[in-house]
C-alpha cells in the first residue's frame, strides 16, 4: 500500500515535470539543432523586451523636439546620432519597436487565423462555394501587397489602426490559399467522414478536425507574414501613408530627413534601416527554422 | 491540353471582372470625390453650382451602376477615358510611365536571375558547408533589407563615392529618357534601382533554387545516375538542374509580374515617374477613370503571367495532369 502511494507520488511527480522537461528540452533542441533559428529567436524576444521596457530603457523622450540638438552625429550623449528636430534616435528607434511589433503581431496573426479559418471552410465545403470562394481569392490577389494596402488606407486613412488593418487584409486571402491546399487531402482522410457520420457540425469538423491538422502550413505562413507585415508597415510610413508623426515608426523615421541629409546626416538613414533589417532577418531565421522543423518533406534526416 | 489552356483563359474572364468592381467599388468608398478636392484645393470659395457643372463633366453625377457599365464598355473597346485629374487620356498618362517600370522590372529580374541560380546551385551542392552558410546568409540579409533602404544607402554611396573620387557629388539623372533614345542615360539612371530591386528579388530566386535542387538531388533518378558512374557535372546539367528549375522559374515569373505594380516605394526613393508612382498620385487625387485602369494593367499583367506560368508547367513536365 506505502508502496504503491510512493509510486503514485513518484508518477505524480514525474508527470509534474513533463511540461517543463519538454520545454527545457525544446530549448536545447533549438539551440544546438538549430542555432541559426535560436539565434533569431532570442533576438525576438529582445525586441519584445526592448519593446515593453521602452520608458525605462530610452535614455530621452522620443517625441521631444530639442532644436539645440540637431543633426548631432552620434556621441556619449546621443548614442545614436539626433535628427532633423533634435530627437534622439536610439529613444525613437527603442520605441519604434513598440509600433513595428504591435502591427507584426496583430496583423499577421490575425490575418493568417482568418485565413486559415477561411481556407479549411472552403476545402471542407468545396464544390461550388469552393469554385466562387477561390475566384474571390483570386481577384484579391491580383494585386500586389503594397497596392492592397495602399487602397485600404486612403479609405480608412492612416494612423495604426488602420496600417494593422491594411496589412490584415491582403494577408487573408495568402494564408487561405495554402492552407486551403493542405485542407484538401485532409478532407479525403476517414476521419473526417468519421465525424461527419456520428453527426458533428460543420463548424466543430472544421475547427476541431481539420484545423489542427493544418497547423503546420499555418504556422509557417504565420512566421513569414510576421517578417512581411513588418516590412510593408515600415514601407507605408515610409510613403507617409502609415503611421504618422510623431509617433516613432521605423519606416516613418527614413521618410523626412533621411534622403534630404542623406550626405551630411548619414546616420539619420542608417540606423532605423539596421533596426527595420535587423527584425525581418531575425523573423526571417526563426521562420525558417519553423519551416525546418514542421515540414517533413525538407526535414534533414 | 488545348481544353485546358481554353478553360484556363476563360477563368480569367471571372477575375478581370472581380478585380474591375473591386476597384470600382473600393475607389468610391474613399470620402470626397476628385471635383470636391480641386475645387477645395484651389483655396478660392465655390458655390454648389461649380461642383455640379464639374461632377458633370467627369460623369460623376449619374448612377454608379451606369457609371460602371459605361467604363466597362470602354474596356472592353480598349478605351479608356481620360483622366478626371488632368484631363489627358487615360493610355497617355500610363504609357511611359509602364515604359519606365516594365524596364526596371525587366533589368531586376535579370539581374536576380544572374545572382539566383549559380548561387542556389553551389549552396545546395556544398549543403552544410561555409559556402552554403555565405550564401544563405547573403540571401536572407536581401530577404530583410526593405527595398527603399538599400536605395538610400545606394544613393548615399554613390555621394559620398563620387565626392571622394571625383571631387563633387553625382546623382544618377532625374529625368527618364526611353532606351531608344539615349541608351548610355537610360542604363546609368535605371541600373541603381534595378540592383536595388534584384537583390531582394535574387534572394527569393537563391532559396528557391536551393530547396528545389536539394529535393531533386534526394531523387531515385539522381541515384541512378550516380551509381552508374555519371560524372557529377552532368548529372547536375542533365538530371538535377533541369527538374529543379521549374519551381524556381515559377517564382521569378511571379516575382517579376509583382515587381510591375509593386515598386511604389523604390520609384519613390529614386524618384522614378513610373507606375507605382503613378498610382499613388492618382488616388491621392482620387482620380477614378486613371487609378482603375492602373488597377487593371497591374491585375492584367499579374494574372496574365499566372496564366503563362500554368501552361508551361503543363507543357514542360509531363507528368503534372489537368482537368
Amino acid at each position: 500500500m506505502v508502496e504503491l502511494r510512493s509510486e503514485a507520488i513518484a508518477a505524480a511527480k514525474e508527470e509534474e515535470d513533463t511540461p517543463r522537461r519538454f520545454l527545457r528540452e525544446a530549448v536545447r533542441d533549438l539551440v544546438f539543432r538549430k542555432p541559426l533559428g535560436a539565434a533569431g529567436l532570442a533576438i525576438i524576444l529582445l525586441m519584445i523586451a526592448m519593446a515593453l521596457l521602452a520608458p525605462v530603457i530610452a535614455p530621452y523622450n522620443p517625441v521631444a523636439n530639442v532644436y539645440e540638438k540637431i543633426h548631432q552625429p552620434p556621441s556619449v550623449e546621443n548614442w545614436l546620432g539626433t535628427d532633423q528636430f533634435g530627437r534622439d534616435i536610439l529613444s525613437r528607434i527603442i520605441y519604434g519597436a513598440r509600433t513595428a511589433l504591435l502591427v507584426g503581431f496583430v496583423s499577421s496573426l490575425v490575418g493568417a487565423t482568418l485565413g486559415l479559418v477561411l481556407g479549411v471552410a472552403s476545402a471542407y465545403f468545396g464544390g461550388r462555394f469552393d469554385l466562387v470562394f477561390q475566384r474571390v481569392m483570386d481577384v484579391f490577389m491580383a494585386f500586389p501587397l503594397i497596392i492592397m494596402a495602399l487602397a485600404v488606407v486612403s479609405i480608412f486613412g492612416t494612423g495604426v489602426q488602420n496600417v494593422i488593418l491594411a496589412i490584415t487584409i491582403p494577408i487573408i486571402p495568402r494564408c487561405a490559399r495554402v492552407v486551403r491546399a493542405s485542407a484538401l487531402a485532409i478532407r479525403e482522410i476517414p476521419y473526417v467522414d468519421a465525424a461527419r457520420a456520428m453527426g458533428f457540425g460543420h463548424g466543430r469538423i472544421i475547427l476541431r478536425h481539420m484545423v489542427p491538422n493544418v497547423m503546420a502550413p499555418y504556422l509557417i505562413m504565420l512566421t513569414s507574414f510576421m517578417a512581411q507585415a513588418i516590412l510593408l508597415e515600415a514601407s507605408l510610413s515610409y510613403l507617409g501613408l502609415g503611421v504618422q508623426e510623431p509617433v516613432p515608426a521605423w519606416g516613418l523615421m527614413l521618410q523626412g530627413g533621411a534622403e534630404e541629409y542623406a550626405e551630411s546626416a548619414p546616420w539619420i538613414a542608417i540606423f532605423p534601416g539596421l533596426a527595420i533589417s535587423l527584425s525581418v532577418f531575425a523573423f526571417n531565421l526563426f521562420g525558417d527554422a519553423v519551416r525546418d522543423a514542421l515540414d517533413p518533406r525538407l526535414r534533414s534526416d | 491540353m488545348h481544353k485546358y489552356i481554353i478553360k484556363r483563359t476563360l477563368l480569367m474572364i471571372p477575375t478581370l471582372f472581380g478585380a474591375a468592381v473591386l476597384v470600382f467599388v473600393l475607389l468610391r468608398l474613399i470620402p470626397g470625390d476628385t471635383c470636391e478636392l480641386r475645387l477645395a484645393g484651389s483655396g478660392a470659395y465655390f458655390d454648389e453650382s461649380a461642383l455640379k457643372i464639374c461632377r458633370e463633366q467627369a460623369g460623376l453625377n449619374e448612377p454608379m451602376a451606369v457609371q460602371f457599365a459605361r467604363w466597362m464598355w470602354g474596356v472592353v473597346r480598349f478605351d479608356f477615358g481620360y483622366s478626371m485629374w488632368t484631363g489627358r487620356p487615360v493610355t497617355e498618362e500610363i504609357a511611359l510611365r509602364f515604359q519606365l517600370s516594365l524596364q526596371v522590372a525587366i533589368m531586376a529580374t535579370i539581374t536576380a536571375t544572374i545572382l539566383a541560380i549559380p548561387l542556389g546551385a553551389i549552396s545546395a551542392v556544398k549543403q552544410n558547408t561555409w559556402v552554403d552558410y555565405v550564401t544563405r546568409g547573403f540571401s536572407i540579409a536581401g530577404l530583410a533589407m526593405p527595398a527603399f533602404w538599400l536605395g538610400i544607402l545606394i544613393i548615399l554611396g554613390l555621394l559620398i563615392s563620387t565626392q571622394r573620387f571625383l571631387g563633387e557629388p553625382w546623382m544618377p539623372p532625374l529625368e527618364y529618357i526611353p532606351l531608344w533614345e539615349d541608351p548610355g542615360r537610360n542604363l546609368i539612371q535605371l541600373i541603381w534601382p534595378a540592383l536595388a530591386t534584384g537583390y531582394r528579388f535574387s534572394a527569393v530566386a537563391t532559396r528557391m533554387t536551393r530547396s528545389a535542387l536539394l529535393e531533386v538531388l534526394r531523387e531515385d533518378y539522381v541515384r541512378t545516375a550516380r551509381a552508374k558512374g555519371l560524372i557529377e557535372k552532368l548529372i547536375m546539367r542533365r538530371h538535377a538542374l533541369k527538374n529543379a528549375l521549374l519551381p524556381v522559374a515559377t517564382v521569378i515569373g511571379l516575382e517579376f509580374a509583382f515587381l510591375i505594380g509593386g515598386l511604389v516605394v523604390t520609384e519613390q526613393v529614386f524618384n522614378l515617374n513610373g507606375v507605382g508612382k503613378l498610382f499613388v498620385e492618382a488616388v491621392g487625387n482620387h482620380d477614378y477613370t486613371l487609378t482603375q485602369a492602373l488597377v487593371m494593367l497591374v491585375a492584367l499583367v499579374f494574372i496574365l503571367t499566372n496564366f503563362v506560368i500554368d501552361i508551361l508547367y503543363a507543357w514542360l513536365d509531363p507528368r503534372i495532369r489537368y482537368r
